[in-house]
């Protein structure tokens, strides 16, 4: 069984304009020790989707449908204190922005000792020396004197390293990393996003790595989920995601990475915008910016079609593989 | 450290100056001192020498130096009523005036800060609602009517509070005296400390609710969510620490101001302080004892606002003050 199921999860924001889905019918698997990359343009729902796993998300927003099983439990309908006890402990995060995400007015060591209390009973003393170890697994020098620190007098490298360290704290089954490089300076993104998946693979932890960056997500995860106005549109094997996109979103996506373009020419970026959620078109999401779309695409949205080991909700692409197995039928 | 005392000291010096200068025009364009001091049988020749002798004729920027000279060693001359000097006078008063504003200040912090983070933290529930209401509707409410409203119900129909003076006090150091030490003190304070808290008390509660409402949308707090704190610790801890931080500067600055807003409550509950003395002295235009109190009030100011300062710098970490 997989370590986390998600089955038809859909999260709604009760606007005054009215209700918005920002996700819909978003099933995926996640296996121990796997890492699972979640890209799609700002707006996708990538977020949403990440903070909806814990429970995370705050009025006006809520889970609106669907399910999320971990451990024998469905986390969308869970107590209070059952969601709390899951949080930080057998689920933790990692947000963007370093310079934001650690309280400016608590020390590095308060922060840490704080989690490992709040699941655990356990001396300060104790914690501590849990916190000091994190520490030095996330190669932060002199841990002792950085324990001690505010978070202002450390750099955003070094802070996002010490919200690793956080995450890793309890010895977690998954962590969900938002964007977590992208806040960074350039020079150490990579850097960062090394130790992320060493110190996963060391310690067995699945990963689910939201990003922009398709480079990113074809060196670090096995597994990938492309999202787009608030559904999967394409999820399978990342090697096979990358080398032979179907979708023709994923394929515009992988067109506009800077690896792909020839140089001096302006990258190929996908033409529009994505629609926000109240003018989400007909049919399939996607088809108004989409080269083959066709009438069909302006009218039903696609279901899933098995191409490879992939999932890919594209009519273009059902219809290809239709004609094949005719093709091979004869 | 050193140089934030400096800054600090730099900074008090060019607010006292400014209170000096407005203070000395006072002086020196309210009513004639001269009226105050000589008969209506002296004179016009006899009053232009006494004016000479007095340097009533001197250019400005000399009498002013003569004044801030005097003001320098202490002597902001003597009262015409008391016959006293003027600042003695005054600093007699301050006790009963800072208490006033000491009770003032504690009813503020303590209804303030449960109320302010209560409807952050429920915003919808019917309690924050009425919390609301009324905080806007109290700071349209003049002083005087608060007062009077208070004398009315809990002196006059219930009798449970007296409605007005201060009550017994105790003998202090330097004459001053103290209603804090006797239960008849501290029963006379109540009404008077609740009407001056009237005043500031609606704003602290909108104020702190607010500050707290944007921390509470921080990524910190959504991070604190998410290791799985309990509330307790992210409301108590993690977002009332970061609320508490501008509420503490405003709040010093107000707690300031409040010493001048004793004047009406002083007046109403004939509460024997600085302020009701400044009204009976602008009342028998008593120049040097307006000028005294507002020198005494400007240094109050000034003070309360360092201490804030210190306070901050010590509350919060990315304030360096020792520059360690
Ligand atoms: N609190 C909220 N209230 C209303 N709508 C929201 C809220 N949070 C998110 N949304 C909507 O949900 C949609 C998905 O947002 P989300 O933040 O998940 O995007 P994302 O894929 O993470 O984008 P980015 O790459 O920019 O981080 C957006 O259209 C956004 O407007
Ligand atoms: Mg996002």
């Amino acid at each position: 069984m997989a370590l986390l199921e998600v089955k038809n999860l859909e999260v709604s924001f009760g606007l005054r304009s009215g209700e918005v889905k920002a996700l819909r019918n978003i099933s995926f698997n996640l296996d121990r020790g796997e890492r699972l990359g979640l890209v799609g343009e700002s707006g996708a729902g990538k977020s949403v989707l990440g903070f909806s796993i814990l429970n995370l998300i705050s009025r006006p927003g809520r889970i609106s449908a669907g399910e999320i099983w971990f451990d024998g439990q469905n986390l969308a309908n869970l107590s209070a204190e059952g969601i709390r006890a899951i949080r930080g402990n057998r689920i933790s995060m990692i947000f963007q922005d370093p310079m934001m995400t650690l309280n400016p007015v608590l020390t590095i060591g308060q922060q840490m000792v704080e989690c490992l209390q709040a699941h655990r009973k356990i001396s300060f003393d104790a914690a501590k020396t849990i916190a000091v170890q994190k520490l030095k697994q996330v190669y932060i020098p002199s841990p002792e004197t950085r324990f001690d620190q505010y978070p202002h007098e450390l750099s955003g490298g070094m802070r996002q390293r010490i919200v690793i360290a956080i995450a890793l704290l309890l010895d977690p089954d998954i962590i969900i990393a938002d964007e977590p490089t992208t806040a960074l300076d350039v020079t150490i993104q990579a850097e960062i996003m090394e130790l992320m998946v060493e110190l996963c693979e060391r310690n067995n932890v699945a990963l689910i790595l939201i990003t922009h960056d398709l480079g990113v997500v074809s060196q670090a995860t096995q597994k990938t989920i492309v999202m787009y106005a608030g559904r999967i549109i394409e999820q399978g094997p990342t090697k096979e995601i990358i080398n032979d996109a179907q979708h023709p979103y994923t394929q515009g996506l992988m067109n506009a990475l800077p690896q792909m373009a020839i140089p001096g020419q302006r990258l190929n970026q996908i033409r529009g915008a994505m629609p926000p959620l109240q003018r989400i078109p007909t049919g399939c999401a996607f088809n108004p910016r989409c080269d083959y779309a066709e009438e069909a695409c302006k009218r039903e949205l696609p279901t899933f079609t098995r191409s490879g080991n992939c999932q890919v909700a594209c009519h273009m692409v059902a219809a290809m593989r239709k004609a094949e197995q005719t093709q091979e039928g004869v | 450290m050193i140089a934030f005392f400096i800054k600090r000291l730099f900074q008090a010096i060019i607010v006292m100056f400014v209170i000096s200068l407005i203070s000395f025009s006072i002086q020196d364009n309210l009513g004639d001192p001269l009226r105050e001091m000589v008969g209506q049988s002296v004179s016009e020749a006899e009053r232009q020498a006494l004016r000479d002798e007095m340097g009533l004729n001197d250019p400005f920027l000399i009498q002013y130096g003569r004044f801030l000279g005097n003001v320098l060693q202490g002597d902001l001359g003597t009262s015409y009523f008391f016959k006293e000097p003027a600042l003695e006078v005054i600093l007699k008063k301050m006790p009963a005036t800072l208490e006033l504003v000491f009770g003032a200040t504690i009813i503020i912090v303590l209804f303030s800060v449960p109320l302010g983070v209560y409807s952050a933290i429920k915003p919808f529930s019917w309690f924050s609602r009425v919390v609301m209401g009324v905080s806007i509707v109290g700071i349209s409410v003049p002083v005087f009517l608060t007062a009077i409203g208070l004398i009315y119900l809990f002196a006059i129909e219930l009798g449970w509070m007296p409605s007005y003076g201060r009550g017994d006090t105790v003998d202090m150091f330097w004459g001053w005296d103290s209603g804090l030490f006797t239960l008849d003190g501290l029963h006379h304070l109540i009404l008077p400390s609740f009407t001056l808290a009237s005043i500031m008390l609606p704003l602290f509660i909108r104020l702190i609710r607010s500050e707290m409402m944007e921390v509470l949308q921080s990524e910190y707090v959504k991070f604190a969510w998410a290791k799985g704190l309990h509330s307790r610790r992210i409301y108590f801890l993690h977002a009332l620490k970061n609320t508490m931080l501008p509420v503490i500067t405003v709040g010093g600055v107000q707690i300031g101001t409040m010493v001048a807003y004793t004047i009406l409550t002083e007046t109403v509950f004939q509460w024997p302080g600085m302020g009701f003395l400044f009204l009976e002295a602008v009342n028998r235009v008593d120049t040097p004892l307006i000028v005294a109190y507002l020198i005494v009030v400007g240094a109050v100011f000034v003070v309360t606002n360092t201490i804030v300062d210190l306070i901050y710098g010590l509350v919060n970490p990315t304030v360096k003050l020792a520059g360690k």
